[in-house]
């Protein structure tokens, strides 16, 4: 195997060893091989330069997922800057945000954005290169427009760069809690060394076909992307449309006989309810790996049930590590079982600790805060230099450890147990109070249609507990009401000190509840 | 000056109303509505409330007397001011 020395490096290795095996594999439109996409990269690549991208810039993809858009990340790769990905399904004004936000030399648009996008970024800023595709599909279009280029303005031909493994390969912007979004900064090394754990732990092979159903700014796509082009296999690009409707995605991964499949457990709790699986063969498919959110352990029982033959596994961990940690499901879930399963054991490229509020490793079985070491952690966000120290435990040492602000507590076995968000749990005189669960009480009222539970400083008692809801049309449930089905549920201590009635909960851009401004509301 | 039991019920209801439901519609909380139970009174809620009890009525509460069985609605909260206020009758 050759050194890895740069992410893009995988796609030209695997090309020389698989030239005409097909890499990727666009749902409905089209195919193209290992040999062909290096040289579209390649083509794209010399187009960058001649739009004036160096190495270390960052070049932005405004792209619906296609063949057109892996050729421009490993395009964008090859000049040796980094690649800032966003979801075509945004608001023009947050991607607009972001790319201003990281100085993009450059954005490959479909044409379809141009007009918002410019007119978000405008503003007295100078506008970076566009280099506009007519649409996507198949890397037709990208092929077009590389063409059209080199009629008008030919680009000579350049050499593909090797960046240091300690610059970056991509910024991912992740919804902050608080302020804007915030764009992870993640390099070479970064996640090089996450993929060469998947080949370790989930031994890929050339004839291994992976589903590529996470979008490209969700830090699933790494895993989806390298891993499949490093060990020169195909990778099934699954649009949003078809990726998020059973009924069309089940017979696709039984057609497509995707062997490895990775997603947030969403997606899975669907399919396996709605999406008729024993009509299909799945008998190709060998892993099931799923992260992002706790899997409701009925619906995993079910689909282990429907599909007994593969391996399953949750996976976890932040876009500032990608996975860290890792649990392997157990060949027979008992019926009675509805606790969520571990996170499991930390990957063995990266070192965890458990923390107390100063900072203290407690001891093995108590709870605290997951701290994470190694080469898969970030170096901090983009020009946001407080937000990258506070993000970080101080140490006197060169370790960095990671803060990922989530409560877990060792269990047995070794395994990690998620316990909850730390900024969701809160003490009041003694107590630990889990504000999500004050939540979940109240939807449980017939009348209530939005919540947001969070904890303020108060005189007194030290936090006051405050309780947001808007509610269904007709006559609003009394406080007292509200108080009682609260009283009737859980401990007395976590009745929310103040309900506040409003007729909508704002809303941040990536439409979830805006917390921080309930935070600030007064009154 | 005779009390009957409308005005230590009137008085207490009201203070509960103004510290602890802003807001809320009077008509929601009766005379039965369980304050303790119902969450509408934490312990902290119950100091300040045996705190106003002893300062507006000037009566004195014994630590048994500040439990579930005696402040849990307004009804209990007025039978425990009236045992505990001097008794003459007008004439």
């Amino acid at each position: 195997m050759v050194v890895q020395q740069a992410l893009h490096q995988f796609l030209d290795h695997s090309a020389r060893k698989f030239p005409d095996h097909i890499a990727l594999d666009e749902f409905g439109i089209g195919t193209i091989t290992y040999r062909d996409l290096a040289s579209l990269s390649d083509r794209l690549r010399d187009g960058l330069y001649h739009l004036g991208v160096r190495r270390g810039d960052r070049v932005g993809v405004y792209l619906r997922k296609s063949i057109d858009a892996v050729a421009a990340i490993f395009g964008i790769l090859k000049t040796g800057a980094a690649y800032v990905p966003v979801d075509p399904g945004s608001p023009a004004s947050r991607n607009a945000y972001i790319f201003n936000n990281c100085s993009v030399k450059a954005v490959i648009l479909e044409n379809r954005y141009e007009k918002n996008l410019a007119a978000e970024m405008g503003q007295g800023r100078e506008m970076p290169k566009l280099f506009l595709l007519e649409g996507t599909g198949g890397g037709l279009p990208l092929r077009q427009a590389l063409e059209a280029a080199q009629e008008k303005d030919p680009a000579p031909t350049g050499d593909t760069e090797s960046p240091s493994l300690d610059e970056l390969a991509y910024i991912l912007y992740t919804s902050g809690t608080t302020g804007g979004p915030k764009g992870v900064m993640l390099s070479h090394r970064n996640a090089i060394s996450f993929v060469d754990w998947c080949s370790e732990t989930f031994d890929p092979n050339e004839k291994d076909r992976f589903s590529s159903h996470a979008p490209f700014h969700f830090d699933l796509s790494i895993l989806d992307l390298y891993l499949s082009i490093k060990h020169g296999a195909t990778l099934v690009l699954i649009g949003e449309e078809v990726g998020r409707d059973p009924v069309r995605l089940a017979p696709l991964v039984s057609e497509k006989r995707i062997s490895i499949w990775y997603s947030t457990p969403s997606i899975l709790s669907l399919l396996v309810q709605l999406g008729k699986l024993e009509q299909y063969d799945y008998s190709a498919l060998r892993t099931v790996l799923f992260a992002g959110e706790v899997f409701p352990v009925k619906h995993l029982r079910l689909l282990k049930t429907l599909l007994p033959r593969p391996r399953y596994y949750n996976l976890y961990g932040p876009t500032e590590t990608n996975v860290c940690t890792f649990y392997e499901i157990p060949n027979r879930i008992p019926e009675d079982r509805t606790q969520p399963f571990p996170i499991g054991k930390t990957c063995s490229h990266l070192r965890t600790k458990v923390v107390d509020i100063q900072g203290q490793e407690v001891p093995v079985g108590e709870e605290g805060e997951l701290c994470v070491s190694g080469p898969g952690v970030t170096q901090g966000y983009w020009n946001l230099p407080e937000q990258s120290v506070t993000a970080f435990l101080e140490n006197g040492f060169d370790q960095r450890w990671y803060k990922t602000g989530d409560v877990v507590v060792e269990g047995e076995g070794g395994d990690y147990v998620f316990v909850g968000r730390q900024d969701r749990m809160v003490k009041k005189r003694g107590y630990r109070i889990e504000l999500g669960e004050i939540e979940a009480c109240l939807y449980g009222h017939p009348k209530v249609k939005e919540v947001a539970v969070i904890a303020l400083p108060g005189e007194e008692a030290g936090i006051l507990v405050k309780a947001f809801l808007s509610c269904r049309e007709g006559k609003r449930p009394s406080l007292i009401e509200l108080k009682r089905l609260c009283a009737e549920n859980l401990p007395l201590y976590m009745v929310p000190d103040i309900i506040t009635y409003l007729d909508t909960l704002p809303k941040t851009s990536t439409d979830k509840i805006d917390y921080q401004r309930l935070k600030e509301m007064l009154g | 000056m005779l009390y009957t039991m409308e005005e230590p019920k009137k008085s207490v209801k009201e203070y509960i109303l103004q510290e602890f439901l802003p807001g809320e519609n009077p008509d929601e909380l009766t005379d039965s509505t369980p304050l303790i139970t119902g969450g509408i009174l934490d312990s902290m809620a119950i100091m300040r409330l045996i705190t106003f009890l002893e300062e507006h009525f000037r009566i004195e509460l014994q630590a048994y007397e500040t439990g579930l069985d005696h402040l849990n609605s307004i009804s209990d909260i007025a039978k425990l001011v009236q045992s505990k206020l001097p008794v003459k009758v007008v004439g």
